[in-house]
């Protein structure tokens, strides 16, 4: 995982060893993209700090976020940071404990949807014919139901559903977007001289798919991975928010459940639900930011402008526009 | 022509997948609907009782599965969906009552965040560079990541708790008489900014940040390029040359949004205790009133199917090319 590299003062360090290694030249130019733009650098630095908590969540809580008290919510204190929630736990520890979880949740479903959309998308496009159809038209009815309803139904139906339940369902019914633009991708490689040449020396299908056309898809997947990620955190939260799912795992979502069902606004007990639903929306901003960044890095046209860059390019701009204009007339 | 025969094909096939996804669903999972139904009613239950449950929820273990299954479209061309029997009424009706708000709501709210979306990311390309360009699509992003109903606990929070100013719930006060009087009107429209502005919020984004990037390429193009040496004024050639053509793909995203408003009414309402379509599919699934989620299911993919044949014609009227593409 290079991602801890950014954190300051083991770069240099990493600069340092990095000299004659070329994997580490890699990451070096890894970080270097990574810092210069600012949407990465916020992204990976809260990515690295959530994936820190979930990892170790024993070194920043020490109580139990399930145990039964008779201090039953009670208000923010040195005992407990956020106060205590409905039954008596200690809301500071669901939220630390709760972390690992929707990583969990965000990655598996992130890495599922990505793949069940690639052997989709590709085969569609590779085989072509009534497979194509078939495929296809399975791609977009998914799409266009509306799922957030289907995944309600759907949970329903298995009571008292787990983690692993929630990573089904999601990874179920999310694939279809990316599936429909692997499909494109790959329908625009179909007669590309690389493949056609795979075909003449008589390759199969499975290794042309896996050796000759998924390499190139890299980016593509890497951006449905994180948007697939983002997708699972907000929609898992919802469906545990909105009490589908087990009441005793301990997430994000579930907290924000009991919260809701003990009306804290009223109560005044505001850090129950904003705390969580913060957590929630920042780790959806460090998948988002570092998707976007990764998009402005592959897209330069995309990426933000100093004031100074648009006057010249303006400069550049009006300067060739007379130029053209003297060698029009 | 090609082209609307084909999405209308493939629009009624999408509905027959989706009535076969209701009708096969409760039988491929764990435990039949009518056992947790009988559940609900606490004690001893009568043979007889057993099977008016399941003829209800048109499971006819005397009939082979296919025969159901004919008889359950049949139904439901006919628009019967069943009893919903938490409700106390038929289904029908249950939408009928629930249908108004959500479509008023996520209708309204859709069209201002599509509108306003694009506009902001119109002029964000436009000016590019500039300080508004550096804030908003940042701001935006995030405003995509947070969750619906968090925001809605949060503008609940600040507005009616905190200031006063805002219901916190409901779709109208307690006690308010439905009549097209202004003191009525004015009650309902009360009501609905909450829930409004948060689909506003979270939804935005996504308008703004498709059509920035849209409109950042189109301004590259020559006609652009062509457009400001005719010396046209800047705001004629950013409406009519660039946003004109960088709306197209927005309009087909309108597709995929859909999905994204629905998901986010149904958290919505349930946090405003909206009384719409979404409020009633939660408050079936507390009580695993099947018929009824089942129905709730249907009319929501009606609805998206309907909004998003909409937004074809507009893509269609405003790009000739799909015309002719087919």
């Amino acid at each position: 995982m290079a991602i801890p590299v950014t954190a300051g003062p083991s770069e240099p360090a990493a600069r340092l060893i990095g000299a004659g290694s070329r994997r580490l030249t890699a990451l070096r130019r890894f970080t270097q993209a990574v810092r210069a733009n600012r949407k990465a650098t916020i992204g990976v630095v809260l990515m690295a700090i959530f994936i820190f908590v979930s990892l170790f969540p024993g070194l920043l809580a020490h109580q139990s976020p399930t145990a039964y008290s008779s201090d039953i919510t009670a208000a923010p204190s040195a005992a407990h940071w956020l106060g205590t929630d409905n039954i008596g736990a200690d809301i500071y520890a669901q939220v630390i404990d709760g972390t690992r979880n929707v990583m969990i949740l965000a990655i598996a479903v992130g890495a599922l949807t990505t793949a069940v959309a690639m052997v989709i998308g590709v085969a569609a496009a590779y085989l072509g014919g009534v497979w194509e159809s078939v495929l296809s038209f399975v791609t977009d009815v998914l799409l266009v139901i509306p799922i957030f309803p289907l995944l309600i139904i759907v949970a329903t139906y298995v009571p008292n559903a787990g983690n692993i339940v929630l990573i089904l369902v999601l990874s179920f019914t999310g694939w279809s977007y990316t599936a429909r633009q692997l499909r494109s991708q790959a329908q625009s490689l179909r007669n590309r001289d690389f493949l056609l040449a795979a075909r003449v020396r008589g390759e199969r299908a499975f290794y042309v798919i896996m050796v000759e056309i998924i390499p190139t898809m890299t980016s593509l997947l890497l951006a449905s991975f994180l948007n697939n990620a983002l997708y699972a955190v907000l929609a898992g939260s919802g469906l545990q928010f909105i009490g589908i799912g087990k009441s005793d795992n301990v997430s994000w979502g579930t907290t924000l459940y009991w919260a809701n069902q003990n009306a804290a606004w009223t109560t005044g007990r505001y850090l129950w639900f904003i705390v969580p639903g913060l957590c929630i929306a920042l780790l959806g901003v460090a998948f988002a930011f570092i998707n976007y960044a990764f998009d402005e890095i592959g897209n330069p046209a995309l990426r933000p402008l100093s004031a100074a860059k648009v006057r010249k390019a303006a400069e550049a701009h009006t300067g060739r526009r007379a130029s053209d204009g003297s060698r029009a007339s | 022509m090609r082209f609307v025969i084909r999405r209308a094909g493939f629009f009624v096939l999408t509905l027959w997948a989706c009535l076969s996804l209701n009708f096969f669903l409760p039988r491929l999972m764990p435990g039949s609907p009518a056992d947790r139904i009988i559940a609900h009613l606490h004690g001893a239950v009568s043979q007889a009782t057993v099977r008016a449950i399941e003829l209800s929820l048109g499971i006819n273990n005397d009939q082979g599965i296919w025969s159901q299954y004919i008889s359950y479209l049949g139904h439901t061309a006919v628009g019967n969906l069943g009893f919903s029997y938490s409700q106390g009424e038929p289904v029908s009706q249950v939408i009928a009552g629930g249908l108004p708000w959500t479509l008023g709501l996520v209708g309204i709210t859709t069209i201002l965040a599509f509108v306003l979306g694009t506009a902001i990311g119109a002029v964000a390309a436009w000016r590019r560079g500039s300080r508004f360009d550096g804030v908003m699509p940042p701001l935006f992003v995030f405003t995509t990541a947070i969750p619906f109903f968090w925001v809605g606990m949060v503008l609940i929070l600040i507005f009616s708790v905190y200031l006063g100013w805002l219901p916190a719930g409901g779709n109208t006060s307690q006690l308010a008489v439905p009549s097209f009087s202004a003191g009525y009107v004015g009650d309902v429209l009360v009501h609905a900014v909450l829930p409004s502005l948060t689909l506003l919020i979270t939804g935005i984004g996504g308008w703004v940040l498709t059509m920035r990037n849209n409109m950042v390429t189109t301004l590259t193009e020559d006609y652009v390029r062509m457009a400001r040496a005719k010396g046209l004024s800047p705001a004629r050639v950013m409406i009519d040359y660039g946003a004109r053509n960088a709306i197209l793909p927005n309009l087909t995203g309108f597709a995929m949004s859909l999905g994204f408003v629905v998901s986010g009414a149904v958290l919505v309402e349930y946090v405003f205790n909206y009384q719409g379509v979404g409020y009633y599919l939660l408050n079936a699934v507390g009580y695993d009133d099947y018929p009824l989620m089942q129905g709730l299911f249907l009319i929501i993919t009606v609805a998206v199917l309907a909004a998003i044949l909409l937004s074809d014609v507009a893509t269609a009227i405003l790009d000739p090319r799909t015309r002719t593409a087919g």
